[in-house]
């Protein structure tokens, strides 16, 4: 069966104000060279769909930038491809109608004329935030295989009261078949199923869903589609137990980038055979070390030129590193300058910021320090 | 979209390079691997591109495969173009006869039509063997502002080594008038970069008057320009100042590779100005271990260090175990340096897996030469590869 994808590009923006005041929660620069919708992507066109539809709402720039024509994901192509749906606010719109926009079920509301007009018998859906390496093909094959209406895609963690708090757990039977979902739950912790917030549907009846829930002023996907519907339709959990990690806060941006300087957790999101992930391409030429430079447990992107000391830190693509200066326990994006002999830990600077020499910036592990895009510090 | 081109570029790249020994066993010399993420040939069509010349025919004979799947489309370098763009030129059967490409300039005869279809009015033939950041663009308003014939770009050499080129000796005012293959006692020191400009009706004068004289040998340097000297035709030097390198043998494509890297590298990559395009793989990040040093070196996407790097050139996905030493040495893209095992001043071609404790080429001073390691190479642990050896099998002691 032919599967169409959709991706929600700024679900979750709230979770992460600083780094989504420019941009969307999809266009999140992550893991040195990538940007949190590469991964979503990336697993669709590895799993053979050749069209996605990514559902904008606001502050979108970054992320059309980023996609371009979407032939670094090979999906500039005539027969579907990528296509970026914008808000559709008609001349009637209030301010009523924009604030309600902040789920998914209201999102698609807007998107309801592109899945109408794509030929693929089934849709996946998918937040933009799922940082996984998923055989989306797989689960496909089990949706069709059980027969169900909908399947989501879960994985087995443990949880502790507050990040269960900021997840769906979904509570399924010995076959798979969802018997109840816990949205956001209080005083729950132990090992649970999590939602991946990544669905699979007949595309027919991703409309009825959306149509009706138009009808009736439905909002949420989870409370109002998948909670009413439990037993009347067979919602299937499907298992995925790769690695998996879902930022819901700066602190969480920060460890979870740094998971990436585990071999394992590289290998996991990385290293799986004829699954990789793509990415814009920006032709920078490799990375320069200079004489008498320190550096360990790092990873860098292509188009640095390093002259310092890099220890535990994630450095994306273009970065300038100066004699002397000092990064430990760090995150800095794309272009940035730290100037000789400053010292940066514990922090997270965002794209083409400026670190004069001998500045010393530090936060902590627990609460990292955040420089916004193109600050001069 | 413009129609008409005011300038279409002919890329010579059929050369076979056998002074690169393997590493042109398979692989045309252009399309052999540079820099960590390149191919020679990327900086010629970089430097078209950036000229803003986007007509490209690349003329291909020897090994094309690697090449062709290399250049594709053309889309790394925006060459996949409505009209235009970058087309592949192999000799091929017509009516009358089929022939390979006896020379460089018999090449470009043969593919006059090509150049035809795009109605230039000046071409520009370039060889893909070159390392080097250069503005056509600037040349081509040189050629016009001369009203020249055509225009040959020439670059300053020592004294002691103008022997090796062609030079061309010339007046004040940058014309030429005598063209010397490799003098014996050179009278100047401006070397053929081999890239010339022509007004399309002048070359195509030409080309037809070599393609009729039997005794030619059909290549420019040796017989078109010489000819058009003799002919009283005006033909401009165009001074070139900035890095270029002829990368034909291993040991100026190992220089060519030391040349990125340094404080001040003689070739810096990193400048925003004239980027060089490639075809690029989808890697991660590099990573460098807790154990690791690194020093002096270029490394790219896909990397995993755990050992030493020093002083050398790390393609995609190259791997150093702990307690390795790579230094002085170029190591093409997926190849792996086993735990213990030491490489100096060496060149492993793409995917070579040295085992544990093996010891590769030996240092610079020993005079040995550079090791040269071929394609898919798998040396067992404690394998010696002495320095100077140039090699795609196992040493018959090993085997």
């Amino acid at each position: 069966m032919s599967v169409t994808g959709i991706i929600f590009s700024n679900i979750h923006d709230k979770n992460l104000p600083e780094l989504t005041r420019l941009r969307t929660m999809a266009s999140v620069p992550f893991g040195c060279r990538y940007r949190f919708i590469d991964f979503t992507l990336s697993n669709m066109v590895n799993s053979g769909v050749t069209s996605v539809g990514i559902i904008t709402q606001t502050n979108y720039q970054s992320l059309a930038d980023h996609i371009g024509t979407g032939k670094d994901w090979d999906l500039a192509t005539r027969a579907g491809g990528v296509k970026l749906i914008s808000p559709h606010i008609t001349a009637f719109a209030n301010d009523h109608i924009r604030s309600h926009i902040s789920s998914r079920l209201e999102s698609l509301k807007s998107a309801t004329v592109y899945i109408a007009r794509r030929k693929e018998d089934l849709v996946v859906l998918s937040d933009c935030d799922v940082i996984c390496n998923i055989d989306l093909g797989d689960m496909i094959a089990f949706h069709e295989k059980t027969g169900a209406a909908i399947t989501l895609a879960t994985k087995k963690m443990v949880l502790t009261p507050e990040s269960a708090a900021k997840n769906v757990i979904v509570e399924k039977d010995e076959t798979g078949r969802v018997n109840d979902l816990l949205i956001y739950p209080l005083d729950t912790s132990g090992e649970h199923s999590v939602s991946l917030n990544i669905m699979v549907l007949d595309r027919e009846k991703l409309l009825n869903i959306v149509n009706d829930a138009a009808a009736h002023g439905y909002t949420s996907f989870n409370s109002d589609v998948i909670l009413r519907h439990l037993k009347s339709e067979k919602i299937m959990a499907y298992e995925y137990e790769g690695y998996f990690a879902c930022v819901s806060s700066l602190s969480e941006y920060f460890s979870c980038s740094l998971d990436l300087l585990d071999p394992k957790v590289r290998n996991a999101l990385f290293g799986v055979k004829n699954r990789p992930i793509y990415t814009k391409i920006r032709n920078s030429p490799p990375t320069r070390y200079s004489d008498g430079v320190t550096v360990s447990d790092s990873l860098f992107a292509d188009g640095c030129l390093i002259s310092g000391h890099v220890e535990n830190s994630i450095i994306f693509r273009g970065v300038t590193i100066g004699k002397g200066a000092v990064v430990k326990n760090s995150i800095i994006m794309q272009d940035s300058v730290i100037s000789a002999g400053a010292e940066i830990n514990c922090s997270v600077l965002d794209k083409n910021v400026v670190v004069k020499e001998g500045v010393r910036l530090s936060g902590h592990a627990s609460l990292p320090f955040y420089v916004p895009k193109n600050t001069i510090v | 979209m413009l129609q008409k081109k005011e300038c279409v570029a002919m890329l010579l790249a059929g050369g076979q390079g056998s002074r690169l020994y393997n590493l042109t066993e398979k692989t045309a010399k252009p399309a052999v691997p540079f820099g960590g993420k390149y191919r020679i040939i990327d900086f010629t069509l970089s430097n078209c591109v950036n000229s803003g010349i986007d007509t490209v025919g690349v003329l291909t004979q020897y090994q094309p495969y690697v090449l062709n799947e290399y250049i594709g489309s053309g889309q790394p370098w925006d060459l996949d173009r409505t009209y235009g763009g970058v087309k592949i030129l192999p000799p091929y059967q017509r009516a009358t006869g089929a022939a390979w490409y006896t020379g460089t300039a018999n090449a470009i005869y043969q593919n006059l039509d090509f150049i035809e279809r795009y109605d230039p009015d000046y071409v520009l033939i370039l060889s893909g063997d070159h390392i080097y950041k250069m503005d056509y663009s600037e040349m081509l308003r040189y050629h016009i502002e001369k009203g020249a014939d055509c225009t040959i770009a020439v670059i300053e050499v020592p004294l002691d080594e103008a022997s090796r080129f062609g030079i061309m000796n010339t007046n004040d005012d940058g014309s030429i008038y005598q063209f010397e293959e490799k003098p014996a006692k050179p009278k100047s020191t401006k070397a053929s970069m081999g890239i010339y400009i022509f007004g399309k009706e002048v070359l195509k004068k030409y080309l037809e008057e070599d393609e009729a004289d039997e005794k030619s040998s059909n290549d420019f340097g040796k017989n078109v320009i010489p000819r058009m000297l003799n002919s009283g035709a005006k033909m401009f030097a165009y001074p070139f100042s900035g890095y270029w390198k002829d990368v034909g043998t291993v040991k100026s494509l190992w220089e060519a590779n030391m040349d990125l890297i340094g404080a001040k590298p003689a070739l810096d990559l990193r400048t925003p100005k004239q980027r060089i395009l490639s075809r690029n793989s989808t890697r991660p990040p590099h990573f460098i271990g807790s154990e690791a040093y690194v020093a002096n070196s270029l490394i790219t996407e896909g990397c995993e260090i755990y050992g030493t790097v020093i002083n050398s050139v790390l393609f995609g996905g190259v791997k150093v175990a702990s307690g390795a030493v790579v230094k002085d040495s170029v190591i093409f893209e997926e190849s792996e340096i086993g735990e213990g095992s030491v490489v100096e001043y060496s060149m492993l071609d793409c995917r070579v897996s040295v085992g544990k404790d093996c010891r590769v080429g030996e240092p610079a001073v020993s005079n040995k030469g550079i090791a040269l390691l071929g394609a898919d190479l798998r040396l067992p642990d404690k394998t010696v590869i002495c320095g100077g050896v140039m090699t795609s099998e196992l040493p018959k002691e090993v085997k």
